[in-house]
C-alpha cells in the first residue's frame, strides 16, 4: 500500500501572549533583548505519521491536545516549524462546513462559491448539484439567501457540499453533530460509504463510541505530542483508563 | 526520501499568482459575490457607482475650476479632471480593499487552503468592474467635448490601466498580508490613498510641477506609476477633445509608460515575494 499522507517530525510553536505594543517593544530592546517577547508553547511537537491509503484514522484526545492543529497542517491551513509534511492526491476538509458560506447569497450561488472553494471545478459542480440539492433536502429553498435558512437547513447544504467534492484524503473535524438524528444517520451512513469505497479518512471527535464505529485506527495525542497509535478500540480504551 | 516520488505534494506550498490563474473559476465566483452583496439592501444598487463619482467630480469641478479658476487656465478642464479622478478612483478603491481582503477573510483562510493571493486580486478586480461605470461616464463626456483619439492614444489608456492595476495588485499583496501582523498597515494605506490624489496631476497639470521643482525634481515627481497612468489617461481622453496646443509631458511615451510598467512590474513582483514569506503564518495570526 501507498502512503497517502506522510507526517516527519513536525513542530509547531504558538506564541501565547502577542506584544503589538510599541512601548513593551523597545523596553524589550533597551534591556537587550532579554528573553522572549512573547511566551510560545509547543502545539505539536515531534509528530510523525504514515497513514495509507483508504485507512480510517481518529485523532483523540482531550481539548487542546493538538488534534485540530495536526488537521490544519494536513489541509496545509497551518506550515510546520520544522519536519514536513506530504500528502497524495486531493485533500478535502469536512472542517467546520459552512466556513465559506455568505449569509446574503442564495443556496445556489452558496453551492457553487463553496464547492469552489474546496477545489471543485465548474464542470464537476454542474453535473453534481442535483445531488447535492437532493441530499441537503433542501427543495424549493434553493435559490432563498442562505440567511433565511434554519441552522439545520444551512449546515445540512453546506455538509452536502462538502461530501461531493470527492476527495482522496477526506478531514473530517467535529461536524458529526449536523443536523436532527435522521440527517445525522445519514451523515455517518455517508462517510462509511466513503470508508467503504477505499477513501482515506482523518476524523476528530469527541464522540468515541461514533469514532469507533467510523475508524480502524486511533492515533491518541496529549500535549502535542503521540501517545498511543494502534486499533481504534485499544486507542479509546486508553483515552477513557486515562480520563 | 519519498518526497521524490511522484504524486506525493507538500500542501501549503502553493505556486502564487500562478495559482489564482488556475483557479479562475474560483476567482470569478469571488469577485461576483462581492458584486452582488455590494449594494445589497440598496434601492438605487448599482447606481451608486455612477452617483458617487459623480458628484465628487461636481464638487472638484465647482471648487477647483470655477473658484480656484483653473478653468480659465486650460481647455476642458472638466474632462481633464474626470480622466484623472476615475483612474484614482479605481486605484484608491482597489488598494483600500486589497489591504483589508486577507484579514476581512480571515474566517475562510483559517480553515481552509487555498490560493490566498485570490483575496487582494479579487479585490482589485471588483474595483475594475466598479471602474466602467466611471469610464462610460468619462467617454459621454468626451464625445460632448468632440473627442477624436488615435489608436496610439487608446493604446496609451490600457497601459496606464494596466501600469495602476499592476501597481495595485503589488501594493494590495505587500499591505494584505503585511495588515495580518500589523493593524497598522490599513491605516497606513489610507495615509498613502489621501497622498495619491495629490502626488499625481490630477487637480493641477504637470507643467506648475516642473515649474516649482525644476528637471531633476520633476523626473523624480514622473517615476510614480500612478502619475504616468494618469499622464497617459489625459493623453487619451482630454489631449484629443483639445485643440493640440496643449503640452503632453516630454517623453511620455517613449520613455515614461515603459518606465511606470517596469516600476509597477517590479512593485507586484516585491508585492508577492513579501505575500509569500508572510503567509505561512496567516492562519495562526489571524
Amino acid at each position: 500500500m501507498t502512503n497517502a499522507v506522510e507526517i516527519r517530525n513536525i513542530d509547531k510553536q504558538f506564541v501565547l501572549r502577542h506584544t503589538r505594543s510599541i512601548k513593551e517593544a523597545i523596553v524589550w530592546l533597551a534591556k537587550g533583548r532579554k528573553g522572549d517577547l512573547s511566551e510560545k508553547f509547543y502545539a505539536l511537537s515531534d509528530v510523525s505519521i504514515d497513514i495509507e491509503q483508504g485507512d480510517t484514522v481518529a485523532l483523540l484526545g482531550f481539548n487542546g491536545s493538538g488534534k485540530s492543529t495536526l488537521l490544519k497542517h494536513i489541509s496545509g491551513v497551518m506550515l510546520p516549524d520544522s519536519g514536513t509534511v506530504h500528502t497524495r492526491g486531493r485533500v478535502a476538509g469536512l472542517i467546520e462546513v459552512g466556513a465559506g458560506f455568505h449569509p446574503d447569497l442564495s443556496g445556489r450561488d452558496n453551492v457553487f462559491l463553496n464547492g469552489a472553494i474546496l477545489g471543485m471545478s465548474e464542470a464537476q459542480i454542474n453535473e453534481r448539484f442535483d445531488s447535492i440539492i437532493e441530499f441537503a433536502e433542501i427543495g424549493q429553498f434553493i435559490d432563498t439567501e442562505v440567511k433565511f435558512y434554519s441552522s439545520g437547513m444551512y449546515l445540512r447544504l453546506a455538509f452536502s457540499v462538502a461530501v461531493h467534492t470527492d476527495p482522496e484524503v477526506f478531514l473530517v473535524d467535529e461536524i458529526l453533530a449536523v443536523g436532527d438524528e435522521p440527517f445525522q444517520r445519514k451523515c455517518i451512513d455517508k462517510i462509511k460509504e466513503l470508508a467503504g469505497e477505499g477513501k482515506t479518512l482523518v476524523v476528530v471527535s469527541h464522540d468515541l463510541d461514533l469514532v469507533s464505529r467510523i475508524c480502524q485506527r486511533g492515533i491518541l495525542l496529549e500535549q502535542g505530542k503521540v501517545r498511543f497509535d494502534g486499533p481504534i478500540d485499544a486507542a479509546v480504551a486508553r483515552l477513557r483508563g486515562d480520563g | 526520501m519519498s518526497s521524490a516520488e511522484s504524486g506525493l505534494v507538500r500542501p501549503g506550498f502553493g505556486a502564487g499568482l500562478a495559482d489564482v490563474f488556475r483557479s479562475r473559476f474560483l476567482l470569478r465566483l469571488l469577485v461576483s459575490k462581492e458584486l452582488k452583496v455590494r449594494y445589497r439592501g440598496s434601492v438605487l444598487g448599482l447606481l451608486w457607482s455612477y452617483v458617487k463619482p459623480g458628484v465628487q467630480f461636481v464638487v472638484f469641478y465647482v471648487a477647483l475650476g470655477l473658484f480656484l479658476g483653473l478653468e480659465r487656465g486650460m481647455q476642458n478642464y472638466a474632462v481633464y479632471l474626470f480622466s484623472g479622478i476615475v483612474l484614482i478612483n479605481f486605484f484608491s478603491e482597489a488598494l483600500a480593499n486589497a489591504a483589508r481582503s486577507i484579514v476581512n477573510n480571515g474566517g475562510l483562510i483559517k480553515k481552509i487552503y487555498l490560493p490566498r493571493e485570490l483575496f487582494p486580486v479579487a479585490s482589485v478586480w471588483v474595483s475594475a468592474v466598479h471602474f466602467v461605470p466611471q469610464m462610460a461616464v468619462l467617454l459621454l463626456g468626451c464625445f460632448m467635448a468632440g473627442w477624436h483619439p488615435s489608436l496610439l492614444q487608446l493604446v496609451a489608456a490600457v497601459a496606464g490601466f494596466l501600469v495602476v492595476g499592476m501597481l495595485a495588485i503589488g501594493l494590495g499583496l505587500f499591505f494584505g498580508s503585511a495588515n495580518v501582523y500589523f493593524r497598522d498597515s490599513e491605516n497606513f494605506v489610507d495615509m498613502l490613498l489621501m497622498l495619491a490624489t495629490w502626488a499625481s496631476p490630477v487637480m493641477y497639470s504637470w507643467p506648475m510641477v516642473r515649474n516649482q521643482l525644476g528637471d531633476v525634481g520633476f523626473a523624480i515627481y514622473q517615476t510614480n506609476p500612478l502619475t504616468i497612468g494618469v499622464e497617459a489617461f489625459h493623453y487619451a481622453f482630454w489631449y484629443p477633445t483639445t485643440d493640440g496646443t496643449a503640452a503632453v509631458p516630454p517623453n511620455l511615451l517613449a520613455l515614461w509608460i515603459p518606465v511606470g510598467l517596469v516600476v509597477s512590474a517590479v512593485i507586484l513582483f516585491l508585492g508577492q515575494l513579501t505575500f509569500r514569506r508572510l503567509e505561512g503564518r496567516f492562519a495562526q495570526e489571524l
